[in-house]
């Protein structure tokens, strides 16, 4: 538990008078995400500022310092059956909470439960001009202001130093069951989207390696009863729990074989689509999740070839990791919005001081 | 009906074009009757759900395509002329509010639902549709859009998206920024920009989340996809009555900690009990002095489970009465109560005036005995109305405006509630916005810099500050002048 905020403070103030820029970072557990910008810049780390602030179970909202790893936020709330619902990407047990909302994680239900994005309620933020802010509450509503908090949800921290988050958490799901069938990507694609639209304890829709898996959490009753009725239906098989975890874990980790067996360097892709998009190119090269509406590509590709199906599938693409991160790993055609980002980090960071190029070459 | 005017408060400045010429230029490309310049016709525009606060615009315009809407921005960007978007008018923060050297851009033609797709649990709609009508027209696919505000029958997609609507499924369901996924808007200068995707996240900053609740300051809605839910299996209702609003705030706290998130989940006391018992006749224990309104949905046996579950807590932590809904239309009654809480409340009296702060549920107690000295302080009734699941209070303040000082009064008070809000660790406003309403009460939740923050903010969308000026956002001159005039305790 320690509050190193001043000392953040001072060293944002030393860069602003210095005009030297500053590369924020946790625990660094995200380096390879987003673009390698030329310029490498101070690191300014919140490594050391961490700690739950507070916490208390029947409101369901815990408040974190920057550097409070994911690991030491899941031990707090196991002790009060509770969980982080958007179950971000642990990152060997080194992601820090402030990482994970700038990186706007989420898990395997995140067509149910949401992403960070969705469950953050208010920030601390340093901004560029070295002032220490506080937008949001602990409160589950508040319109007071623009939505600041959640506008740090995937800007990598080129809006500012997040210092402190509060964010919604809930209870543990009684009781989880996992299906699994053999499946055709296309067939899982119709199969996955068809489930969806009952109205079943689905919280886990996913496909990789010729499997569909199906993960079914909430009240023991309903979960039994679907898993039953389902294994009847889809001719699926139940999961042992213990693969169950690991199948889960690996998808959110990228630690299946898909991830795993992968050259050096070699591209990966990911797309966010309608989940109900067509299929294109062989299934050995695709994972799906979240229903379809995630889906990871191996490979080298023309960008644009992908941009184009992506933008037909009601979405977008982007470069996740390897290929050459120091040009455009995401495209945004629209000049206006383009503008639009500029103005947006020309209002928090008017100096360009926080993470230039990270997210974009033009920012 | 209560008028007041708006002074300063309304901000914008003079432009150096004048109605009529605005007018006939608008006329060149929208429909000429369309274009409203007559102070009768413009009446009805006068306010939005906050009659209190009323203005008449320079003039009105209802476009009916988007080259219309995105025409009008370029003119009056030309011009500088402030621009007030509106849709249904149901909001309660007076954010849509007339100004009177500006126009008043109405949505309303903008009804259609484009599309709907079943599989991918996604609408497209314009932003004049009705909250309702979206779940209406999804019903036959066993799908439904979520958030459900109070006026939902009547408010418009628009206006839940710039107020960030809630409703009282908001605990499991979320708010709008949780049910939409993409919006597409018209810039100040009537440029055209599309957020999110039809997927479920973008790369880069979130500015779609930022667009949600920003109150027509940022930019004019033109479109936007909501995400549909396949529509609950089975749903019932848990009602009963405590001794002490204490218990019952004790009693929602436990549901959570036993791991159940209810559908919905709200509270009364015992003045909103009453009236909304002679109103609606409901069955509501009247003799209780706290009354909570538990809905649990899902399958059939997470369901059966739940009620089983719910129902026993409540008598184990000493409800005075348990009474569990035997089908959907005992179900409808019960919320039946709750939903007409405000008018039921508001046949009580000539008017009445409804607060929105939200505080964490532990300073239930202590919020609601505050609230009950300040209502003898200023001799004016309260009932109190809470959606006890996220915290969001809603105490209606009685009051008579025919008597003169009686609505300037009501205002001090509401202000005062707000700021107890604050002090308990909580907001100014849950899901009403702050519009012209609490415009005053920013000052005690945001500091100068946090305040200046967002006027930075607001320059990257809006240099000019044409849309809907004077809203949501003080200015510093008047944050330091409330400060100093209201709380000098705290400086």
């Amino acid at each position: 538990m320690t509050d190193i905020s001043e000392q953040l403070v001072d060293q944002v103030n030393a860069a602003l008078r210095n005009q030297t820029s500053l590369r924020i970072q946790g625990n660094n557990t995200k380096s390879e995400l987003g673009r390698s910008p030329e310029e490498e810049g101070e690191i300014i780390s919140t490594s050391l500022h961490k700690g739950v602030v507070q916490y208390e179970p029947v409101e369901l909202i815990l408040t974190a310092r920057a550097g409070t790893t994911l690991d030491e936020i899941d031990k707090v709330l196991a002790e009060h059956n509770q969980m982080l619902a958007c179950d971000p990407r642990r990152y060997n047990n080194e992601a820090t909470i402030a990482g994970s909302l700038a990186s706007n994680q989420s898990g395997n239900a995140r067509p149910w439960l949401g992403s960070l994005r969705d469950h953050v309620l208010g920030i601390r933020l340093i901004n560029g001009k070295g002032e220490h802010l506080q937008f949001g509450g602990q409160v589950l509503k508040n319109v007071a202001g623009y939505d600041v908090s959640r506008l740090q949800a995937g800007a990598m921290g080129t809006l500012g130093v997040i210092t402190e988050v509060s964010f919604k958490v809930l209870p543990k799901p009684a009781h989880g069951i996992t299906l699994i069938k053999e499946l055709s990507a296309e067939q899982a694609l119709r199969e996955m989207n068809q489930l969806a639209r009952s109205a079943k304890p689905l919280t886990g829709a996913s496909w990789v390696d010729g499997k569909l898996h199906l993960r079914l959490q909430g009240a023991q009753s309903a979960v039994s009863a679907t898993a039953q009725q389902w294994q009847n239906e889809l001719q699926a098989t139940i999961l042992e729990p213990e693969q169950a975890d690991v199948y889960w874990h690996g998808f959110r980790e990228h630690q299946l074989e898909f991830y795993k067996q992968r050259n050096t360097g070699e591209q990966l892709w990911r797309f966010s689509v309608k989940p109900n998009a067509p299929h294109f190119l062989d299934d050995e090269q695709w994972a799906f999740n979240w229903v379809g509406a995630q889906r990871w590509l191996k490979g080298s590709f023309d960008p644009q070839e992908l941009q184009d199906f992506a933008g037909k599938a009601g979405g977008e693409v982007q470069l996740y990791e390897g290929g050459d991160r120091s040009g455009d790993i995401s495209f945004v055609t629209n000049d206006t919005l383009k503008k639009l980002h500029q103005n947006v980090k020309a209002a928090f960071d008017p100096q360009g001081i926080f993470n230039p190029g990270r997210l974009y070459s033009w920012l | 009906m209560l008028r007041t005017a708006i002074n300063d408060a309304s901000g914008g400045s003079e432009s150096n074009i004048s109605a009529a010429v605005l007018a006939d230029e608008l006329r060149r490309f929208i429909n000429a009757e369309y274009v409203i310049t007559d102070s009768e016709t413009q009446r009805v525009y006068e306010c939005d759900g906050l009659a209190a606060y009323c203005e008449l615009p320079l003039l009105t315009v209802l476009p009916e395509t988007v080259e219309q809407v995105q025409k009008t921005l370029q003119l009056c960007h030309e011009h500088s002329v402030a621009v007030v978007a509106r849709g249904a008018g149901t909001g309660l923060s007076a954010g849509a509010t007339p100004n009177k050297y500006g126009v008043l851009l109405s949505l309303a033609k903008f009804n259609q639902i484009v599309d709907i797709d079943p599989i991918a649990g996604l609408a497209r709609v314009q932003p004049g549709v009705r909250n309702l009508a979206i779940s209406e027209a999804a019903a036959q696919y066993g799908l439904y859009y979520a958030p459900d505000p109070s006026s939902q029958i009547a408010c418009s997609i628009g206006g839940n998206v710039a107020e960030n609507a809630g409703g009282v499924h908001c605990l499991k369901y979320g708010l709008t920024v949780h049910n939409v996924v993409q919006v597409q808007f018209l810039t100040v200068k009537g440029e055209f920009i599309t957020l999110g995707n039809e997927g479920l996240d973008s790369y880069g900053a979130d500015l779609l989340a930022l667009i949600h609740g920003s109150e027509g300051l940022l930019g004019v809605i033109t479109e936007i996809t909501v995400k549909l839910l396949p529509t609950p299996e089975a749903a019932q209702v848990i009602l009963a009555g405590f001794d002490s609003v204490k218990t019952a705030g004790d009693a929602v706290g436990e549901i959570i900690a036993r791991g159940i998130i209810p559908g919905g989940l709200e509270m009364m006391d015992s003045f909103a009990i009453q009236a909304s018992e002679a109103f609606a006749k409901a069955g509501y224990p009247v003799e209780a002095k706290a009354l909570l309104l538990c809905e649990v949905d899902g399958t059939y046996e997470e369901v059966t489970e739940h009620v089983e579950t719910v129902a026993a807590l409540f008598t184990e932590l000493g409800a005075t009465s348990v009474r569990i809904s035997q089908d959907d239309a005992e179900r409808m009654l019960l919320w039946k109560g709750r939903k007409s809480a405000f008018p039921a409340v508001g046949r009580l009296s000539a008017d009445y005036y409804c607060m929105d702060g939200t505080i964490p549920r532990g300073q239930l107690a202590h919020v609601l005995t505050e609230i009950d000295r300040l209502s003898h302080e200023y001799g004016l009734r309260v009932a109190n109305v809470f959606h006890a699941g996220d915290g969001n209070l809603h105490p209606l303040i009685l009051f008579d405006s025919s008597v003169e000082g009686e609505f300037e009064k009501t205002e001090e008070f509401g202000g005062r509630i707000l700021e107890l809000c604050v002090e308990a660790g909580g907001c100014i406003t849950g899901e009403h916005g702050v519009g012209l309403e609490k415009i005053h009460q920013m000052a005690v939740q945001f500091n100068d810099q946090e305040v200046s923050q967002f006027h930075a903010i607001k320059a990257a969308f809006d240099p000019g500050a044409t849309l809907n000026p004077g809203k949501g956002i003080p200015t510093l001159k008047r944050c330091q002048e409330y400060r100093s005039l209201h709380r000098p305790e705290h400086d």
